[in-house]
This record gives structure tokens, sequence and C-alpha cells, in this order.
């Protein structure tokens, strides 16, 4: 029965909506074992196990071209209805929130109750906060399984997310506390990149890629 | 707390990688797919790949390499070679970098810098700037694999881009380039102080201990080398190693931490003395007893 649990494969869409380096999420999941697809297509969408929101650029933008290739509808049904864990990477997790501040106010997709702020530092610190950067954990499972407070992410991002404190499941220090990692029931983010932070990285998404084949694998056993 | 952090700039000739004398001699490593893959698995932060025959062919960064490419790393690419247009970034950020660097269209066209950071933000683009000494002791930057000079300063040219929205500079120094002499800290220190953007370090390295100069010394935010980094086993670790010891604050997260070990003058790592290795035989002995 374990064998079961190992041989299967959850199945991952990444959600492309023309912004950043997604590649390199679609290459970080084959290296975990799961069948991708990256895909703009609703149905594609709901086929898969769970799905994962990548992102670099702006806020504004990115709202615009999910508009406009009609994704923020069906990803909403996908979480609140099909009940699909979603994880939101950088720019990703900020679309979770309500509103963001950058660039204009914008609508976000509301799966985390919260806003988009800019970074606020002294002239000692530089923006974008951009490098690797320490994790202090509120929420160790099931993100973040076996890591633990101290390990360095990859974070590059001008804007930060606030939201409830029950909803942070990390912070990092950039002078003051910045969310790091958010979980809403199903709805994950994160403001650093795991696809990018090498092996730590790798094992967070493989933590997640664990929900996504979730609780029906854990059943059978 | 944010650490800093050591790159490893991969330099590609003809599909091969390479490491440079001067900017004029270039000794050919292999094929790219290894170098990156033992790099990315010994901590190295970011890489940094500059494709060096882009320009001679008249295009941006070769895809169908980088694509193949961008499946082995999981830190953070940044790609550089014959970049002029938003286009080019755009298709070089397709085939899986993160950040493009730009130098020669750069210098030529600098609007080039604000095109690519407003469609794709400021921490995307990276201008490297190739410097180098003249005979009255006054820097100036070169272009065009540092065979043209330009007539600025690097001051003047670092400042330029930053307010032109660019969000790291590449300081590389011509002189240094090959020379294991180890950075040019009064180059570095100089820019490192006159932009608020982060300035990556590069040129000179000889020795893993040169690392931490560019970062306590010259106040660089990260700091780059190519050639030491070949031929060695864990050489990214062994240079992070350096680092600790110094005090600068690095990721290691290596299960392999080389605390405590010694180098010799051409940084190959001594082996342990006979007591000490009696020591740790004897403290095996007693664990295995207890």
């Amino acid at each position: 029965m374990v064998r079961e649990r190992l041989m299967r494969r959850p199945h991952i869409a990444i959600i492309d909506y023309g912004m950043g380096n997604i590649r390199s999420v679609h290459n970080a999941l084959l290296r975990l074992g799961c069948t991708v697809v990256t895909s703009f297509r609703p149905e594609d969408m709901f086929e898969a196990d769970a799905l994962i929101l990548p992102g670099v650029g702006a806020f504004g933008e990115a709202v615009a071209n999910l508009k406009a290739r009609e994704l923020i509808e069906p990803i909403q049904r996908a979480v609140r209805d099909e009940g699909k864990p979603l994880l939101g990477i950088c720019l990703g997790m900020q679309l979770l929130a309500e509103t963001s501040e950058e660039g204009g106010v914008f609508e976000g997709l509301s799966l985390v109750r919260g806003e988009v702020r800019r970074i606020n530092v002294s002239a000692n610190f530089r923006i974008p906060h951009m490098g690797w950067n320490t994790l202090s954990i509120k929420k160790q499972q099931p993100l973040f399984g076996q890591l633990a407070d101290g390990d360095a992410f990859y974070f590059v991002h001008s804007y930060q997310l606030i939201c409830d404190s029950d909803d942070v499941a990390a912070t990092t220090t950039y002078e003051s506390d910045i969310v790091a990692a958010v979980q809403h029931n199903h709805v994950f983010g994160v403001q650093f990149h795991p696809e990018r932070s090498q092996r730590k990285g790798l094992e967070l998404l493989r933590n997640f890629v664990d929900v996504a084949a979730g609780p029906a694998s854990q059943a059978k056993c | 707390m944010l650490k800093k952090r050591l790159i490893a700039t991969l330099l590609v000739r003809d599909r091969l990688i390479v490491q440079s004398f001067g900017f004029k001699k270039y000794l050919p490593i292999g094929r790219p797919r290894f170098p990156i893959e033992f790099v990315v698995r010994w901590d190295v932060d970011e890489i940094v790949l500059l494709d060096m025959s882009a320009s001679k062919r008249g295009t941006g960064p070769d895809e169908a390499v980088l694509e193949m490419l961008s499946q082995y790393c999981y830190v953070p690419l940044t790609v550089g070679g014959g970049i002029r247009d938003v286009d080019e970034v755009r298709r070089t950020i397709r085939a899986g970098a993160d950040k493009v660097c730009v130098n020669t269209h750069a210098m030529a066209r600098p609007p080039l810098i604000t095109e690519i950071a407003t469609v794709f933000g400021s921490q995307c683009v990276v201008v490297s700037i190739d410097c180098k000494r003249e005979n009255s002791g006054e820097y100036q930057v070169y272009t065009d694999s540092g065979s043209r000079p330009s007539g600025k300063s690097p001051v003047e040219w670092a400042t330029e881009c930053a307010d032109r929205g660019a969000g790291e500079i590449f300081l590389n120094s011509i002189d240094r380039d090959g020379s294991r002499e180890g950075y040019d800290t009064a180059l570095i220190g100089a820019v490192a102080n006159a932009v608020k953007i982060p300035v990556i370090a590069c040129g000179g390295v000889g020795h893993f201990k040169h690392f931490a100069a560019g970062i306590v010394e010259a106040g660089a935010s990260a700091v780059a080398a190519a050639n030491i980094f070949h031929h060695v086993e864990h050489s990214t670790i062994f240079a992070k190693a350096h680092m600790l010891a110094s005090g600068v604050d690095v990721r290691l997260d290596s299960v392999a931490k080389y605390r405590g070990r010694e180098f010799d003058d051409d940084g190959r790592l001594l082996m342990l003395s006979a007591e000490r290795l009696d020591d740790i035989e004897a403290n095996h002995l007693s664990r295995a007893d207890g």
C-alpha cells in the first residue's frame, strides 16, 4: 500500500498567464516526479490535482492578463468549490490577496484576506528585497515538513502581503518582518522562489506535491 | 538576515564553457551542463551565464542551449550575450533565465535599460560593466568584450544605469581577469559607494580566500568568479567555507562544511595531520565501545 502511494504521481497544473519564468517551476515539478501541464485553459485546471500560480512582474499587468484570458473565475471555482490545493509563488502569492496598491489600486483573487503594499524600509536597505533570506516558520505542517527556522530561500520582490496573522505560515526579516508564506486552508503562498532555492526549495515543493497527492492516497494506506 | 551571495560566472564560447584570461585567451573546459549541475549541488547562490559568441553571431543568447541548461539549474539564472531589445529579453526569459545581463548594447543605446525594466521589472536587469585602469590611473569602461573604450568612468556609468532602472551592477575588471591577484577593491568600493543598487564584484579571484575582501573591504553585495570554480571538487563550497571563516554571512546547506580545515596557496585542501586523524579515530572507537 505504501507502494500505491509512491506510485501515485500527482498531476499539477501551472497557470500560464504570460508572466515570468514558468519553465523553472515546470522543471522542478518534473524532477519531483509529477505530471505537469502548463496551460491557460480552465479545463486543464479542473483536471489537475493541484494548481500552481507562478509569476514575476507587476500586479496590475498580471491581473489584466488573468482577466484577458478569463482565468479569475475558473481559479476561484477550482479552489473554492472543488477544493483543489493552490500554491502561489512570489507575485502569484500576492495575487491571492484582495487588493494591491502596486501602480494603482487593483483587485486580486481574494482567496486570502489581505492587501499588497510596498515594502517600507529605511535608506540603508535596498529595494527590491533580493537574495537568500532566512525564515521563521509559524505553521510547520504541511508546507514546511522537515524544514527548519533559519533555512534560507531566494527572494526577489518590492511589495509585500499584509494579512491576518492567523494565515501567516512563515516570516522573514528585512529590517522589519515580512510575510514569507501564507496558508489559509488549502490555499498556500510563498513570497520566495522554491524552484530557485536549491534543495530546500525542492523540499518545500515536494511537501506541496504531497498535499496534492492528498488525503485520497493517505486514506488508502 | 539577508545572506551575502556567491555567484558562479560561466562563460560560454562556441557552446563550450571556457576559462578567460585578460579577455584575450580562452581555455576550454567542456560542455556546459556539468559545471552547472556541480555548482548547483555545491550550494552556489546564483549563476551568471554569458554567451560570448552571441554578439559575433549577431543574435541574443542561444535559446536551445539555454532551455536544455535551465533543466539543471535550481538557483537563479542570469543570462547575457548580445541582448539588444525587449524581444530578445522575452525569448531569453522564456527559455529559462530569471534575469538578463546587458553590456555593449546598453552603452550603445542606454534607453534599453529602462525599456527592459519597464516590462520585466528592475530586478530583471543586470548591467555588466567591464573596466580597465588606464595609464593615467583613471578607470574607464570598455564594451565589445573589452575592446572598445567608451569614454565613461565606471562610477559615472553605473550611476546612470541605476538611474535608468538597472537592478544590479555586475562589475568586472579587465586587468584582473584571469590574473589570480584578487579583486580590485578600489574600483569595486568606488562603485558600491556611488550606487544604491547591489554591486556584484568580479575579476581576479585566484584563491578561495579572495572572496571575502569583495564584501568586507569593497562593500559589494555579492561576489562572483569564473575560472577558480573549474577543475576543483566542491569549489563553491570551499569558497563559502572561506567566507564564513572571514565572518561573511553566506548560506551553506551542504553536509560538508570544511570548518577549521586548511588550504595551501593554490587553494587545495590540506590533509589532516596524523595527530588529528588519531584523535578522530580514538573518538570514533570510544563512541563505538560506549
